[in-house]
């Protein structure tokens, strides 16, 4: 019969149309129909779906209790790699006769730019980066009217802590925080142990 | 004066470039006589962004975040072919479980490329919205097992030489066990909807025919090729990463016009979940990269493959993708190309158009497949 297909169609549309409604639903239901797909929109701001803990959008910069005490090493690495280019770091700090300064044992940047109207999230920065100082963002609400002012992330504003980290992405930081432990130096044994070479 | 001596002209009309029916900025200058269609010149290269040429000045590894904005629905196919290139440029060995999640995810793009063109080419035929939409929800829940593997949607980023870039979360493939269990309830639905259409029939039957031999001198590749009759699957006859493994069939379609290519589509993902359920049966454990792959994801500078060239192909949904390399020994590649499925599909429009409908074009058009970002690159 021409038309059947149309109807068979037709018959589809509506009954996803009943799904969505508590009445329709109840109404498949007493009539024995298998029930629809439930409406899937989610009704943005007043709602916000739940996004996966991988979700990355923009890097940022870790630092471990107080903000001077930042991981980021100023090794420059990260600049290099940035696909886009859209990095941009001054540093690492040296005071007047050129010696770098450190600050807990560690050098640091002086400038830490990323150009977030550039930046594409890719997070090859995260990946290439030796000492974990860079992770990435779960913020996606950042529109701004300016193209350069408020999009061009300095050093202040991509300073997050690690609690912060291990909130947003509480696998990942974990992991990181067991490799950064497994890292550091050992306090210095009483007894210095004896070389196997020495045997 | 009578209907003979009646003189006509020939109209010149500008389709796009911005224009919701061109899938992007491409333009059609058709030549209409009356409502035909005498002459097509297609215009491309309104999105191009220099892809290559910013692929030679960057190390290997960096190219993977650029492939993803080629075809902008396929990241994952598009990573997967540029690391099979890169592993032959480098002799690099994928990891077991590697290759597994990478056509685990290679396949699953291509469920949500298919059924996004299905409701594309049904918005073209004048069915707005609804197949659209209904196939838009599917993608969504797969873009979702994307999110939760990549941490993006649709630029994934996750594929790298050697396996991919980090394993897959917890849980992650009984969630996609459930999807893809699920998925052929909603092909049926969907086919409910569309195939058995009196109306899509009458529309789309016999319109726009590529003659087998036309698709094989223009090369045609993917889902077009097939609608024409052409068993050409480069998972088969390449047989490339793990796909000998898997138990799957070539549909083929007879005709060559719009309502095969659809159905073709239709048929291919029913394979897809084939090879998905099989894959997902059979993931082995073990590491998701393989060392020396880990080792160039770290430390993109320092892989440096020696002198030659390296082309690696995939199917992707569009068609034949290949990325071509070449190496002078150095961190970056020395020559990089990429062979676009779409692009090389689309060069055959004005055959198919010519002797048509003016509105013919348009889904002629949607029913070739292209995303204009791999078209133009
Ligand atoms: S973020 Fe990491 S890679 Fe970048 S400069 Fe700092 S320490 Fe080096
Ligand atoms: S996420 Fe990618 S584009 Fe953004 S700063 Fe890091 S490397 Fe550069």
């Amino acid at each position: 019969m021409v038309g059947r297909g149309v109807l068979k169609g037709m018959w589809l549309v509506l009954r996803e149309f009943l799904s969505t409604y508590p009445l329709g639903r109840m109404v498949l239901r007493v009539t024995g129909q298998p029930a629809g797909n439930r409406l899937v929109t989610v009704q943005y701001p007043d709602e916000k779906q739940q996004h996966a803990e991988r979700f990355r959008y923009f890097p940022f910069l870790v630092y471990d209790q107080t903000p001077d005490n930042l991981r980021c090493v100023a090794c420059k690495i990260c600049e290099q790699e940035c696909p886009p280019q859209c990095i941009h770091i001054v540093g690492p700090a040296k005071d007047e006769q050129g010696r770098p300064l450190k600050v807990h044992g560690r050098t640091y940047p002086v400038e830490f730019d990323i150009d977030t109207s550039i930046c594409m999230s890719c997070r090859i920065c995260v990946d290439v980066c030796p000492f974990d100082a860079i992770e990435m963002d779960n913020q996606y609400e950042m529109s701004s009217t300016e193209r350069f002012g408020e999009m061009a992330f300095n050093k202040e504003k991509l300073l997050k802590s690690n609690e912060y980290f291990q909130q947003i992405k509480p696998t990942e930081a974990s992991v990181v925080d067991q490799r950064l432990e497994a890292k550091k130096p050992k306090p210095a044994p009483t007894q210095p142990p004896t070389p196997p070479s020495a045997a | 004066m009578s209907a003979t001596t009646a003189e006509t002209q020939l109209l010149e009309i500008n389709l796009g470039p911005q224009h919701p029916s061109t899938h992007g900025v491409f333009r059609m200058i058709a030549t209409l006589d009356g409502e035909t269609i005498v002459k097509l010149k297609p215009v491309m290269g309104y999105l191009h962004r220099n892809h290559e040429q910013i692929g030679e000045g960057i190390t290997y590894v960096a190219s993977f975040p650029f492939t993803d904005r080629l075809d902008y629905f396929n990241a994952m196919s598009n990573n997967f072919g540029l690391a099979l290139a890169i592993e032959k440029l480098g002799g690099i060995q994928a990891s077991e479980r590697g290759e597994y999640v990478r056509v685990i995810m290679a396949e699953l793009t291509r469920l949500v490329n298919h059924v996004a063109v299905t409701g594309f080419l049904l918005n073209d035929m004048g069915a707005f919205g609804t197949p659209l939409l209904y196939a838009f929800r599917e993608r969504e829940r797969i873009l979702d097992l994307f999110e939760a593997a990549s941490g993006s949607r649709m630029m994934c980023n996750y594929v790298r030489p050697g396996g991919v870039r980090e394993d897959v979360p917890v849980q992650w493939l009984e969630r996609a066990r459930e999807i893809v269990n699920n998925f052929p309830i909603f092909l049926d639905e969907f086919e409910t909807l569309l195939t058995e259409n009196e109306i899509i029939q009458q529309r789309a039957k016999h319109v726009g025919v590529l003659p087998k031999t036309l698709a094989v001198n223009a090369s045609i590749t993917g889902p077009m090729a097939r609608a024409s009759g052409v068993n050409y699957d480069i998972r088969k006859v390449d047989g490339y990463s793990i796909y000998p493994k898997f138990a799957f069939k070539v549909p083929l379609g007879s005709v060559g016009d719009v309502y095969d290519r659809y159905y073709v589509r239709i048929l291919e993902m029913r394979e897809s979940v084939k090879i998905l359920q099989q894959a997902l049966k059979d993931i082995p454990g073990g590491p998701a990269i393989s060392p020396k792959g880990q080792a160039i994801s770290k430390a993109p500078r320092t892989f440096k493959p020696p002198k030659g060239e390296a082309y690696g192909r995939v199917e992707s949904p569009k068609g034949e993708l290949g990325f071509y390399l070449v190496s002078d020994g150095s961190s970056q590649p020395y020559r990089y190309h990429i062979r676009a499925p779409s692009f090389i599909n689309l060069t055959v429009l004005e055959d198919m158009c010519l002797g048509q409908k003016v509105a013919d074009a348009i889904i002629i058009l949607g029913s070739i497949d292209i995303v204009l970002g791999e078209v133009d690159r």
